[in-house]
């Protein structure tokens, strides 16, 4: 196969393009520019598009023998990513990024690019396992559960998995390092990156605030009565406890959580941690990552990046689902996604749109 | 201080071989003129001392000399600055030890580009009329930059707009298939951006994106036309159909 390996500059797909070499395919290494005003250098483990790392990718298809391009799609993820987030969080929901990004920019803008030019498939240093039989692929957790990011990938759907090629899902962290030791990529003892890539500082409030300003407004308890001020909707998520500075006290004096977020009336309205148990998820905009799913069936719901799987009864239907939990859980946050799995397999996704409390659905 | 880019570089022929109205008035002003002549001397004729030019820099590598040397002629009147400081070598301006070995090489090389000049210059500006023509013939409606008369362009440089595509795309199917070719000016993170040149003679960025050079050299020959041929057409189909999606 020709494939087409993007390469951060990171261990994970450096050692995924080498994996994609031994296995005998015809690989091209391409580094995606994401950013506008790339940094020199790196700094600890946030960002991940500087100009070192631009380089770590070309020494890394160097030491592999492989062309290496950079593509530039910072207009594009500028537009579908950045823009995104901030507006996400203009309307009073909290996004995630990375999964835009893989829907948007990586099996979308970067696939259907490589395949126009004759690739077959896109490989990247993801963690998940995609399983081909003869009706097409599935996509499954990953080996290694503290690396899973089926989450992130889980709003992709059969023709992009059809072309997609994940060499590092069988395998844990630990061992992929060795291997790039082996290899002898200068990457191999390289910090893993964490957040956000476009936030450097890892100052999402205040790259918040830079794009959307300050619109100072109450934060309300549940009975409504003020208990505070906040200086923009857009600086919250719902669970979230820190950074609310309020002035009165809970009346049982326990730590008080953000339970809703309303920019049309410009108001966060918080109350104990009780209140933040959700039962029941409305999600919009489903994908399946094969024949839809739909009707009503049981299985695993993840609703935010290294969270728990949930077990939970959910009704598909072609434009939404609604996913009724078996036990209650706290703080979730409308615009993350609601991943849906049967055990280990990927189902399918779908953003949430509105929760509902334990007692409102009793 | 008034510095023409590389005689125009790829575009056009430009002052370097005979006396040209701008420096002249540059000096008549007080300024110094200087011209980064690296794509012109050992392709065409370059008169120094008739071009009224204060400065001239060329560099071996783009005549067939070692990478890491060039030189930069200097009328006397020039006072010129040291940035490097030390021995004071070579009129004051340039310390430390030379690399002798590069500077050998160097004048080897515009020996022998400047001894077969003539004739070198006719067979490559013949090479690249084929180029160009032959491009033309498998991919028709592509826009070829520069001076509407191929005899005012630079003899080994074909800048060619192919529609409805960006030239990374081919750049890397031609790579792909053995032809070497740019896109233009890479920025330190290896991003192509769009030629300001391109843009300076009025394109637009998107046909600036769309902009191919191919050069060619002492070591070119009619089999590279062919090869480029043979796989333009395919590169050029494929990445207008990546433009589609991308």
């Amino acid at each position: 196969m020709k494939v087409l390996a993007a390469m951060s500059g990171g261990v994970d797909s450096a050692v995924a393009a080498a994996r994609a070499v031994a296995a005998g395919h015809d690989v091209t290494g391409v580094h995606l520019a994401l950013s506008k005003n790339p940094q020199s250098f790196r700094s600890g483990a946030r960002g991940c598009c500087s100009k070192e790392d631009a380089h770590d990718a070309r020494r890394a298809a160097d030491r592999l023998d492989i062309p290496f391009y950079v593509w530039d799609l910072s207009d594009r993820f500028a537009a579908d990513v950045v823009d995104d987030f901030v507006a996400e969080y203009a309307a009073g929901r909290t996004p995630n990024p990375c999964l835009r990004c893989n829907e948007k920019i990586k099996f979308a803008a970067v696939l259907d690019r490589a395949v126009a030019l004759g690739f077959d498939a896109v490989c990247t240093g993801h963690y998940a396992r995609l399983q081909r039989d003869e009706n097409g692929v599935q996509m499954l957790r990953a080996v290694d559960a503290a690396k899973d990011q089926s989450y992130v990938l889980g709003v992709l759907d059969q023709s992009q998995l059809s072309r997609s090629f994940f060499p590092l899902g069988d395998s844990v962290k630990a061992d992929v390092r060795a291997e790039a030791h082996r290899q002898g990529l200068a990457v191999a003892d390289k910090p893993d990156s964490h957040d956000i890539c476009f936030i450097a500082d890892g100052d999402t409030a205040g790259f918040l605030a830079r794009h959307l300003g300050e619109r100072p407004g109450p934060i309300v308890d549940e009975a409504g009565r003020t208990v505070g001020e906040h200086s923009g909707t857009h600086q919250f998520t719902v669970g979230q406890r820190r950074g609310l500075r309020l002035g009165t006290p809970a009346a049982d004096g326990q730590p008080r959580f953000v339970l809703n977020i309303s920019p049309v009336s410009n108001t966060v309205t918080v109350g104990p941690r009780d209140a933040l148990a959700v039962c029941t998820i409305e999600g919009l905009r489903p994908t399946w990552t094969a024949t839809p799913a739909l009707g009503g069936w049981s299985g695993l719901v993840q609703v935010r990046a290294h969270g728990q799987a949930l077990p939970a009864r959910i009704t598909a239907f072609d434009d939404g689902v609604v996913i009724r939990l078996d036990e209650p859980a706290l703080g979730i946050a409308p615009g993350q996604a609601a991943v849906l799995y049967d055990g280990l397999r990927v189902v399918g996704s779908a953003t949430i749109a509105a929760t509902g409390r334990w007692d409102d659905s009793e | 201080m008034l510095s023409a880019s590389s005689c125009a570089r790829w575009v056009t022929e430009y002052s370097c071989r005979a006396p040209a109205v701008p420096t002249a008035r540059a000096t008549d002003c007080g300024a110094v003129s200087h011209s980064d002549a690296v794509q012109a001397v050992g392709h065409v004729e370059v008169d120094f001392g008739a071009s009224g030019l204060d400065l001239l820099t060329f560099t071996a590598h783009k005549l067939g000399g070692p990478y890491g040397i060039g030189a930069l002629l200097a009328r006397r009147q020039v006072a010129l600055t040291a940035v490097q400081h030390g021995g004071g070598q070579e009129r004051d301006v340039r310390s430390g030890t030379l690399d002798v070995a590069a500077v050998a090489g160097f004048a080897a090389a515009v020996a022998v580009a400047t001894d077969t000049l003539a004739t070198e210059e006719q067979r490559v500006r013949a090479l690249r009329d084929e180029l160009v023509a032959a491009v033309r013939g498998c991919v028709p409606d592509v826009v070829v930059h520069g001076p509407s008369d191929p005899a005012d362009r630079l003899p080994g440089i074909a800048n060619i707009g192919f529609r409805g595509c960006v030239a990374d795309s081919i750049l890397m199917l031609l790579d792909g298939a053995g032809v070497d070719c740019s896109t233009g000016s890479a920025c330190s993170a290896g991003i192509s951006q769009p030629s300001h040149v391109l843009m300076a003679m009025g394109q637009s960025v998107d046909q600036a994106r769309s902009s191919l050079r191919f050069s060619l050299g002492h070591s070119s020959t009619r089999a590279d036309i062919v090869a480029l041929v043979g796989a333009l057409p395919d590169a050029v189909a494929r990445a207008r159909s990546a433009a589609g999606v991308g």
